[in-house]
């Protein structure tokens, strides 16, 4: 009885949860281009989404700009956290304390600063401001993710790699980085599915002409969405499905492996 | 030494991206058009129209609040008594939705809510009076329960499956009641996990224009969209600086309070 209920709870919260999901992925077959009205099944817009131009080119810059900054904050990240570790304990708070500024602020408020920033300085609005901007809230999940990895480290692994005769460069890829490289490997997938996500900082810091997917959608509220945008987040949401279900898998046959290992 | 130089790439981006644009918010929200210094730009959330905005923003988010706590709490609690999480199979669950772009996701909620839409055509065949909430304050709300859900839940749910077993059952040895062991233990445990659910909610909800414009209609205006507006449509940046100065007051003030509440309940622990 008690199991039911809790049955019923949870399941009502995921279809509140996966309803719009299930909707959209039904609206990127539907033949009607209105989403009022059903009009039949068709593949059409899947093919037509490969033509249209305008996507292409929001969702080249969506990943470019995604890949990229979740690749320069891992590398900044990484390195602020290397050097943290160095410093004096007050120090350190100070700069942890800035790093705690992008993520506890609201995203409108972060937008319009980085905005004030370009506008001042006289940037050119476009694909590079959107960078920067990505990169500037993306370092925060790479320090949160890297950090607790670093302090979780035997500093004498590092020195004995130095008594031995590595230099300081051979012994922080050869010993540390080895043990810190899941908090990177973590950061930069938070930091590359933040980025995809965004729509508020992407909106105050772009220049014409520049879309991503998320500012293409707010600019085609007013005049309604393309069919074909539909039919494209269909596509990537059941990409990231498959990619989780092979990421489990294979963490599955490993873990079995260990297991087997374990027991001979 | 070389540390030290380590630690300048990292320090030069936070200076140059995040304290001196801050700055500009300030800067901009106390000078007028001449770069005099004033306070008319700050005083502007007094005008009618700006308090109405803010009042509106406020009661919807704390709604919004509410609501995420009042459902996220008891599903923490059933998905911690499941003990289905295998491989972080539930968080997954939470964030999977965010791969789909949130604009997308919400503006679905539109067809779903329509007067024509899925959930009357529900409604009218189970002979149930018809749901018109769209472009209501209403609306608002449920696209922000809807987005922010996830920040509630995995914060609590995270605080509720540290909690040892043993000191449950140690409870139930020396003869609490459910209720009992709900209220003096399983609570106090959880209250960081509330108290960051809280924070996470209330703040993008309380800054929103994203949700207000799509789900709302374009008649009612939060304070999110009143800067927004002031942004990129009036190119008042000094105006909208002003405002924002006030919305990060409020920002700061939840912080605090929650930086607050979570000492208590950590402190109540000992």
């Amino acid at each position: 009885m008690k199991k039911t209920v809790y049955r019923i709870y949870t399941s009502i919260i995921f279809l509140f949860l996966y309803a719009p999901i299930g909707t959209l992925m039904v609206l990127s077959f539907n033949s009607s281009k209105t989403r009022a009205k059903w009009g039949g099944f068709t593949l059409k817009w899947y093919s037509e989404l490969f033509q249209n131009d305008a996507i292409m080119k929001a969702l080249w810059n969506t990943l470019a700009i995604a890949f990229l900054s979740a690749v320069f904050a891992s590398i900044i990240g990484t390195i602020a956290c290397i050097a943290m570790t160095g410093m004096k304990k007050k120090w350190r708070s100070v700069l942890l304390g800035i790093t705690n500024i992008p993520m506890l602020n609201a995203d409108i408020v972060t937008g319009i600063s980085l905005m004030l920033l370009f506008l001042t300085f006289g940037f050119k609005f476009g694909f590079l401001t959107i960078l920067l901007s990505h990169i500037t809230f993306n370092i925060p999940f790479v320090i949160l993710s890297v950090m607790p990895r670093m302090q979780g480290l035997n500093p004498s692994t590092y020195e004995a790699a130095l008594d031995l005769g590595a230099g300081p460069v051979q012994a922080f890829f050869k010993v540390v980085f080895p043990d810190i490289l899941p908090g990177v490997l973590t950061g930069f997938l938070m930091a590359f599915t933040m980025s995809l996500d965004d729509f508020i900082i992407t909106h105050f810091t772009k220049g014409a002409g520049v879309d991503t997917l998320s500012t293409k959608i707010y600019t085609e509220v007013k005049k309604g969405i393309k069919p074909e945008m539909y039919a494209l987040s269909t596509l990537i949401f059941i990409a990231v499905i498959l990619l989780l279900l092979l990421a489990n898998s294979r963490s599955k046959i490993k873990s079995v492996k260990t297991a087997e290992r374990g027991k001979s | 030494m070389n540390k030290k130089m380590l630690s300048l790439p990292y320090l030069f981006w936070s200076i140059a991206f995040i304290l001196i644009p801050l700055g500009m918010i300030f800067f901009y929200g106390f000078t007028d058009k001449t770069g005099a210094f004033t306070l008319e730009n700050i005083l502007a959330i007094s005008q009618a129209e700006h308090m109405k905005a803010l009042w509106l923003s406020i009661l919807l988010s704390l709604i919004s609040t509410i609501i995420c706590l009042a459902l996220a709490y008891p599903l923490g609690l059933i998905l911690t008594s499941m003990e289905v999480n295998q491989n972080g199979f539930i968080i997954v669950l939470f964030i999977l939705p965010m791969w789909m772009n949130f604009l997308l996701r919400t503006l679905a909620w539109q067809t779903l809510l329509e007067k024509t839409g899925v959930i009357n055509g529900i409604l009218s065949f189970l002979h149930l009076p018809s749901l018109n909430i769209i472009n209501t304050p209403y609306a608002i709300v449920l696209g922000m329960v809807y987005n922010f859900l996830p920040f509630m839940v995995l914060p609590i749910y995270n605080s509720l499956a540290k909690i040892d077993r043993n000191v449950i059952n140690a409870a139930k040895d020396l003869g609490a009641g459910n209720l009992y062991i709900l209220k003096r233990i399983i609570l106090p445990l959880s209250f960081p996990g509330i108290v960051s659910g809280i924070t996470m909610v209330f703040v993008p909800a309380l800054t929103t224009f994203v949700i207000s414009t799509l789900l709302g209609g374009s008649k009612i205006l939060l304070i999110g969209n009143v800067i927004e507006q002031e942004f990129t449509q009036a190119s008042n940046w000094y105006l909208g600086s002003g405002l924002s100065i006030v919305l990060m007051v409020f920002i700061i003030i939840n912080m605090v309070l929650s930086a607050i509440f979570d000492k208590d309940g950590e402190g109540g622990l000992l």
